[in-house]
This record gives structure tokens, C-alpha cells and sequence, in this order.
């Protein structure tokens, strides 16, 4: 319990110890601590950030979404319209193509059915002729009953 | 485990021996070395060295120094694991600590608050090591370098010796004194001992004042390392002879020895706050001493 020199040991010791841990202990460590503060400060900063940007994006993504929508709208509009354009040229040209397929098939129906008819009544002439010439059996002066068997045939 | 085998020794003996430091020093015969009874370690005067004491006390420093370096030298801003957590909850504490009670621009005091507080509960914590243990070893050793194993003497909780707790406070006591003179001067200081707490606007009643707040404020500057170092090592010395006397018992009998046991075990759970409450008491007061050194405008 008596007092000596082992007080001046342990008074070195200690300004030894406590110049050791100012020196090589507490700086990095504390310098450590700090630089993770901030990190974490950065970290929550970041992630309170992030979360302002998706709530904008989200923003962003709803008006862009009504304005897709909108034109979206305006474009099956057009095309609707477009459409009953195009069917309703369709038809028309279909209706005139039809027109004009009818009408010359018309034309050719006439024709066919004026030929027919021309050959018909030369045919006739023939037939009447030659029915004439039996009936009376004897043969009619060509040229002197051309004129009445024209007006025959012309009849027919 | 203890007193059975000291049964040639009686319980005051074994007491005795326990708390008596292996001391090198002078020995009458005018050569050095240690000391083979607490007589002769008184009879060495000031030139002697408590070998086991700050033996303990340089090692339990050395193994605060290196665990804490060890960190510090891979200390960085990623996850903290392991060894790190603990070293950064002890800094971080002290730190709040320090950043409460000394609201001073010093990059020193924080440093030496984590020395004293880590370094002190070491110390206090080498009160939980079985009493006889390293005193035994210590005895192994001693016998087997030749020396009498009555005179092996080995106090291993460095808090238990006036020097080494004494020592730590006059560092502190120096330092509160270099501060408070680097802080208000020389005249500053000797004012705040002279002028305080009697004073008056009359020079003259001022001069008789003078010896009268001395005499008032220097035991109460003196009083700040002695109760300082006083305090922990009452704490500690008592805490270690309650250790000491449990392990007496344990000697006197089955069922003393099972009284003992529940005594021990009650008494070291207990001890584990007073380790850390003198650890965290001798701190804080280093750093209220620092504080107070600063203050210049003290108001009584």
C-alpha cells in the first residue's frame, strides 16, 4: 500500500498510451465513422430522391398514357373515316365497273341479237323463197318478184 | 481451491499475502531485487517498483492499444463486422461523452477519455479472474526460477494499488493545471484561485481575502486528483478483498464452501457494474476536470 515509483511508471505508461491512441487509434476510426454517416446520409437522401423521381415518372407515365390514349382515339378516327372513304370509292368504282361491264355486255347482246336477227330474216327470205317457189311450183321471176319478197322479209 | 491449499498459513496470512505487491527495489543489503516480505518492500522507500501491478496495468494497456489498432488500421465506411462493432460502440460512447461535457475545441481529450475509460475497465476487470489463479501461476514460475513461494507475491488487478490510480490522476492534475494556465494565463488562473468566492470592490478588503479563498480553493483543487484515484482504487481494493474472503471460506467446509460458490457468483455479477460504473465515473470526471480547466468566466 506504500507509494513509490511504481506512480511515476504508470504515469508514463499513460501519457505513452494516451499519445499511442491520439495518434494511431482514434482518428481512423472516428474519420471511418464519420465517412459512413455520410454515406448513410447520402444513402437516405438518395433513396428520398428516387422515390420523388418515381412518383414524377409515375406522374409522367399517366399523362403520357392519356395522351397515347387520346391519339390513339384520334387515328382509329381517321382511319374509321378513311375507311368508309375507301369502301364507299370501292363501291363506286365497283358500281361504275359494273356499269360498264352491263352496258357492254348490253351492246354485245344487241349486236349478237341484231346479227341473229339479220341472219334470221336472210334466212327467211330463203325459206319463203324457196316455200313460194313450192307452192307454186313453178319459179317466180326473180326480179320481177324481188321487190315483193324484200317487203316479205322486211315484215318478218 | 485456495485456502486448503495454503493450510500452513493462516486466513489473516493468506489475506496479507494477497494484497501485497511483488516489489523490486533496494534491498537492505544495498543490492536490487525483490522484496521477500511487505517490510522490506516498505523499508525500499520511493525507489521501488510494484513489478506486478504495472506489469499488468502496461500489458492491460498494450491489449487495448492493439485490439484498437487492429481496427483502425482496417477501420472503413462499409459494414461494420465483429471486433469493429464493438470498438466503434466504445468510441462512439465516449465521444458522446466527451462532445456533452466538454464543449471545448481539443482534439486530445476525447483520445485520452477512451484511454481512461477502456484502459480502467480493463483493469477493473481483472478483479473477475479467480483470486488465486495468476497468483499461483505467478508462485509455478517464481518456485522454478528458485525463489521462496512465500515470497512470490502477485496482485493482478492494477486498480487495487494507490500508485497506479494515484499516477493516472496526477497526470490528470497536471494537465488540468497546464490548461487552465494555457487557458486564462498564468494571472487568470491565480485569480480565479485568489478572487473567488469572496470579493469585493474595496482593494483593501480584497488584499484580506485573499488568504481566505485560498485556503478555500486550493483543497478543493487539490481534492480533484486525490479523490480521483482515491475513489477507484477504494472501489476496487474492496471489491477485491470481498473476493479474497469468499475464496477463504471456500476452505472451511463442504457446506461453507457451497455458501461460497452463491456468494462468489452474487458478488461477480455485482462487480461487473462497478467495473464499468468506475470505468465510466473516472472518465467522465477526467473530462469534467478538462472542462472546468476551460471555463474561463467562472461564476461562483
Amino acid at each position: 500500500m506504500n507509494l513509490n515509483a511504481t506512480l511515476i511508471g504508470q504515469m508514463v505508461a499513460f501519457v505513452i498510451f494516451i499519445y499511442l491512441t491520439y495518434r494511431f487509434v482514434w482518428p481512423p476510426i472516428v474519420a471511418a465513422m464519420a465517412e459512413r454517416t455520410k454515406r448513410i446520409a447520402d444513402g437516405l437522401q438518395a433513396a428520398d430522391k428516387a422515390e420523388k423521381d418515381l412518383e414524377l415518372a409515375k406522374q409522367k407515365v399517366v399523362e403520357q398514357l392519356t395522351s397515347a390514349k387520346k391519339e390513339a382515339a384520334a387515328i382509329i378516327d381517321q382511319a374509321n373515316k378513311r375507311a368508309i372513304e375507301i369502301v364507299e370509292e370501292a363501291k363506286e368504282k365497283a358500281r361504275l365497273e359494273a356499269d360498264r361491264v352491263k352496258a357492254a355486255a348490253q351492246a354485245e347482246i344487241d349486236q349478237a341479237t341484231s346479227r341473229a336477227r339479220e341472219e334470221l330474216r336472210a334466212k327467211v327470205v330463203t325459206l319463203a323463197l324457196a316455200g313460194a317457189e313450192k307452192i307454186l311450183e313453178s319459179s317466180i321471176d326473180q326480179n320481177a318478184h324481188n321487190e315483193l319478197v324484200n317487203k316479205l322479209a322486211a315484215q318478218l | 481451491m485456495s485456502a486448503a491449499e495454503h493450510e500452513a498459513i493462516t486466513s489473516s496470512e493468506y489475506i496479507k499475502h494477497h494484497l501485497t505487491n511483488l516489489t523490486y527495489g533496494q534491498l537492505p543489503d544495498g543490492t536490487w531485487g525483490f522484496a521477500h516480505n511487505s517490510a522490506e518492500a516498505a523499508q525500499m522507500g520511493f525507489w521501488a517498483f510494484h513489478v506486478d501491478t504495472l506489469g499488468w496495468s502496461v500489458i492491460l494497456a498494450a491489449v487495448f492499444f492493439f485490439l484498437f489498432r487492429s481496427v483502425a488500421k482496417k477501420a472503413n465506411s462499409d459494414v461494420p463486422t465483429g471486433l469493429q462493432n464493438v470498438v466503434e460502440a466504445a468510441i462512439e460512447f465516449v465521444d458522446g461523452n466527451v462532445k456533452s461535457m466538454f464543449p471545448y475545441k481539443n482534439a486530445m481529450i476525447a483520445p485520452m477519455a477512451l484511454t481512461v475509460f477502456v484502459w480502467v475497465f480493463f483493469m477493473n476487470a481483472m478483479d473477475l479472474i479467480a483470486v488465486d489463479l495468476l497468483p499461483e501461476i505467478a508462485k509455478l514460475i517464481g518456485v522454478s526460477l528458485g525463489a521462496d513461494p512465500h515470497a512470490v507475491f502477485f496482485k493482478v488487478v492494477p486498480s487495487t494499488d494507490p500508485n497506479i490510480t494515484l499516477g493516472m490522476a496526477l497526470c490528470i492534475f497536471i494537465l488540468i493545471l497546464w490548461f487552465s494556465i494555457t487557458q486564462k494565463g498564468l494571472l487568470g488562473f491565480l485569480k480565479e484561485l485568489t478572487l473567488h468566492p469572496f470579493s469585493s470592490s474595496n482593494p483593501i478588503v480584497q488584499t484580506l481575502f485573499i488568504p481566505v479563498n485560498l485556503v478555500l480553493e486550493l483543497p478543493g483543487l487539490i481534492a480533484k486528483p486525490v479523490s480521483l484515484g482515491l475513489r477507484l482504487f477504494g472501489n476496487l481494493y474492496a471489491g477485491e478483498i470481498i473476493f479474497i474472503l469468499v475464496a477463504i471460506l471456500y476452505g472451511a467446509g463442504i457446506v461453507f464452501a457451497g455458501v461460497a460458490g452463491v456468494i462468489q457468483i452474487i458478488w461477480a455479477l455485482f462487480h461487473i457494474l462497478i467495473i464499468f460504473l468506475q470505468a465510466l465515473i473516472f472518465m467522465s470526471l477526467t473530462i469534467v476536470y478538462m472542462s472546468m480547466a476551460y471555463q474561463t468566466d467562472e461564476q461562483h
